[in-house]
C-alpha cells in the first residue's frame, strides 16, 4: 500500500514532465533530449530562491513558466527553426535534433554546475500526513496535486479550445493543417515553449522532494522518454497510465530491492514496450 | 580493380607504419596523449562504420567500453584468469549484447534506438555496482600486467588498422552497399529486398565488439577498475563529437577529428576543468550549425570548388 500511494503520487509529476516532452515531439516535431536539463533549470530556481530569499517553491512556478516559457520559445524559434528548414526528411530532423539539443543539454549542465555545483538540498513542507493508512511527506502531496491541476488544465484546453484543436491537428499532420490555414510554424512554437514552460515547472515541484544536482538532468530525460513512448506519442491517457505503471514500479523496486536499481528497472520496461507494444499502450499498429 | 581503389589503403599503410614509431619519438607525456588519441581513433572509426551510412546515432560506446575493461578486472583480479583470455571474451560478451540491444530497437525508427542507448552505460553501471555490493564484495579490480604505455599503444594501433580494414572491405561488400542504400533510405532499401535490419545489427554488432576490445585492452593502463570509471557515459558522448567533427562519411573521415579534439580536449581539461562540459556542448552546436558533415564535408566542398574553378 506505502508503495502504491508513493508510486502514485511520483507519477503526477512525472506525467507532468512526460506531457511537456510530448508535446515537444508529438506537436513540434523535436526530440528534445535537452528535456531532462530544462527540469533541473526549474528544479535550481526553485532550490536557489528558496535558499537566498525564502520563496515558497509554490509561488516560484509561477515565475519558471513564463521565463521557461520565453526561453524555449527562442531556442525553437533561433536554433531549431533553422533546422527545420534545412531538413529534407523526418529523419535527418531527427538526428540535427537530436544532436542540437545533446549540446543544449551540455551547455545547460555546464552553466549550472558554475552556478551551484552541489547538491540543490532544502527542506519545505516536510511535515507527515496520512493518506489512505500511508504515512507520505506532505510536500508530495501537493507536487502532485499542482501537477494534476495543470495537467488536466492542459487537457481541456487541447480538447475544448480553438488553438488546442489547432495544435492536435498539427500534431496529427503539419501538412494539412497548413492547408487549412493553421500557421504550422507558430504553433510548432508555441508548442515547444509550452512544453518547455510545463517540464521547467514539473521540476520545481520534484525539487521539493527529491534532491537533485546540476548533472542527474539525463536520467529524467530517461524517465520521461521512456513514459511517452510507453504512452504512444501523443496519447495523454496512454501517458498518464505509464507515469502510473514507470512510478509503482520504480517505487517497488527501490523499497523491495535497492534504490540504485531504479534505473534498471526502467530499462526492463522500456526493453519490454519494444518487443511487444512499440506503438504504445493504446497504439494501434501502423499498416 | 583499378588504381585508385587502392590509392587509400596505400596510404593508410603508410600512415600506419608512421604511426607506429610514435613510441619510439616521444616522450612519456606526449605517448600518454596518444595512446588516447589512438584509443578515440579505434573507437570513433569504428562507431562511424555502423553510424556513418545508417545516420543511427549510437551511445553504446560507453557500455561495450565498460563490458571490456570490467571484464578484464574482474577476470584477473576475482578468478585469477589470465589477461588474454578475459580480452578475448570481453568482445566475444559485448558483441552478444549488441546483437540482442540491436535486435530489440533496429526494427524500429531511429529515435528509439538512440533513447535506448542514451542510458545503456549508467543502466549497467547501476546494475554491475549492484551486482557486486550485494553478491561479490569487493570494489576495486586490480589489472595488474608487465605491460608499458608503448605496448598499449601498439595494441591499440592494430585494433585500429584491423577496424581500418574492416571498413574498407565492407565497403566494398554487398552489405556496405545496403547500408548506404538504407541511409539514404530505408523504405527503398526495403522494397529492393534488403533486409534493413539484420544488416543494422551485424555493422552495430562489429561496434559493439571492437569498444569491448579497447576497452579490455586500455584496462591495464588504470592498474585499478571501478565501475563508476569505465562505464562512463561521457566517452560515448565524445566518440560521437570526434566521429562527427571529422566526417562520419569516410573512413578516414573520424581521424581528422580524433587528433585536433584530443588536442583540444587535454588542454580545456588542464586549463579549466570545470568548463569541460560546457566545452562539449559548444562542438556539439559547432557541430550541427557549422560542420554538419565535419571537416570531411568541408575539404570535399573546397575541392569541388576548386576543380570547377580550374575547369
Amino acid at each position: 500500500m506505502d508503495i502504491l500511494v508513493s508510486g502514485l503520487l511520483l507519477a503526477g509529476t512525472y506525467a507532468l514532465v512526460a506531457m511537456g516532452l510530448n508535446l515537444q515531439y508529438g506537436v513540434a516535431r523535436i526530440m528534445n533530449l535537452a528535456n531532462g536539463e530544462l527540469l533541473v533549470l526549474g528544479a535550481l530556481a526553485s532550490f536557489w530562491l528558496f535558499v537566498s530569499a525564502e520563496m515558497s517553491p509554490l509561488l516560484t512556478i509561477f515565475l519558471v513558466a513564463p521565463v521557461a516559457f520565453a526561453g524555449n520559445w527562442l531556442i525553437y524559434r533561433f536554433l531549431l527553426l533553422p533546422l527545420v528548414k534545412r531538413a529534407k526528411s523526418q529523419g535527418h530532423l531527427e538526428v540535427d535534433a537530436i544532436l542540437a539539443t545533446f549540446g543544449m543539454s551540455f551547455i545547460m549542465v555546464g552553466l549550472m554546475l558554475s552556478i551551484h555545483g552541489e547538491y540543490f538540498t532544502y527542506e519545505f513542507l516536510t511535515q507527515p500526513i496520512t493518506i489512505l493508512g500511508s504515512i507520505v511527506a506532505l510536500n508530495r502531496f501537493i507536487a502532485f496535486l499542482i501537477a494534476v491541476a495543470i495537467g488536466a488544465g492542459l487537457y481541456l484546453w487541447l480538447n475544448h479550445t480553438r488553438p488546442g484543436a489547432a495544435m492536435r491537428a498539427v500534431a496529427v499532420s503539419p501538412e494539412a493543417a497548413g492547408l487549412v490555414g493553421i500557421d504550422v510554424a507558430r504553433m510548432s512554437a508555441f508548442a515547444f515553449a509550452t512544453g518547455g514552460a510545463v517540464t521547467a515547472v514539473g521540476g520545481a515541484l520534484i525539487s521539493t522532494f527529491i534532491t537533485l544536482d546540476a548533472s542527474i538532468g539525463v536520467l529524467f530525460t530517461m524517465k520521461a522518454l521512456i513514459i511517452v513512448i510507453m504512452g504512444g506519442v501523443g496519447d495523454i491517457r496512454g501517458a498518464i497510465l505509464a507515469a502510473i505503471i514507470l512510478g509503482i514500479v520504480e517505487t517497488a523496486v527501490a523499497t523491495l530491492i535497492d534504490p540504485g536499481l531504479t534505473l534498471t528497472a526502467a530499462y526492463l520496461i522500456f526493453l519490454l514496450i519494444l518487443l511487444f507494444r512499440p506503438q504504445g499502450l493504446f497504439g494501434r499498429r501502423a499498416t | 580493380m583499378n588504381s585508385t581503389s587502392w590509392k587509400e589503403p596505400s596510404i593508410a599503410a603508410i600512415v600506419a607504419i608512421l604511426a607506429a614509431s610514435v613510441p619510439l619519438v616521444f616522450d612519456a607525456y606526449w605517448l600518454s596523449v596518444s595512446v588516447t588519441a589512438m584509443m578515440y581513433i579505434a573507437l570513433s572509426t569504428s562507431w562511424a562504420l555502423f553510424s556513418g551510412p545508417t545516420h543511427y546515432i549510437s551511445l553504446a560506446t560507453g557500455a561495450f567500453f565498460g563490458i571490456g575493461g570490467y571484464l578484464v578486472g574482474t577476470g584477473m583480479s576475482d578468478y585469477n584468469l589470465s589477461f588474454w583470455l578475459m580480452a578475448a571474451i570481453a568482445p566475444i560478451v559485448a558483441t552478444i549484447l549488441a546483437a540482442l540491444i540491436g535486435l530489440a530497437t533496429l526494427r524500429l525508427s531511429g529515435v528509439y534506438f538512440v533513447i535506448f542507448t542514451l542510458g545503456l552505460a549508467e543502466m549497467i553501471r547501476n546494475l554491475v555496482s549492484w551486482i557486486q555490493n550485494n553478491f561479490l564484495g569487493s570494489r576495486g579490480l586490480y589489472v595488474l600486467t608487465d605491460f608499458t604505455e608503448s605496448h598499449i599503444y601498439w595494441m591499440l594501433l592494430i585494433i585500429a588498422c584491423c577496424v581500418y580494414l574492416l571498413g574498407w572491405l565492407v565497403n566494398r561488400s554487398r552489405l556496405g552497399f545496403a547500408l548506404r542504400i538504407i541511409g539514404n533510405d530505408e523504405s527503398v532499401a526495403k522494397h529492393v529486398g534488403i533486409n534493413t535490419a539484420m544488416s543494422k545489427v551485424i555493422l552495430f554488432m562489429t561496434t559493439g565488439f571492437f569498444a569491448a576490445l579497447v576497452g579490455a585492452v586500455i584496462a591495464p593502463r588504470y592498474t585499478y577498475i571501478e565501475p563508476n570509471q569505465v562505464f562512463s557515459p561521457e566517452l560515448s558522448f565524445l566518440v560521437v563529437i570526434m566521429a562527427l567533427l571529422g566526417g562520419a562519411g569516410r573512413l578516414w573521415g573520424p581521424l581528422v577529428g580524433v587528433i585536433p579534439f584530443t588536442l583540444i580536449w587535454e588542454f580545456v581539461s588542464i586549463q579549466a576543468p570545470n568548463s569541460t562540459t560546457l566545452f562539449l556542448g559548444l562542438v556539439f552546436l559547432l557541430i550541427v550549425y557549422v560542420l554538419p558533415h565535419g571537416f570531411v564535408g568541408r575539404i570535399d566542398q573546397i575541392n569541388k570548388k576548386l576543380k570547377e574553378r580550374s575547369h
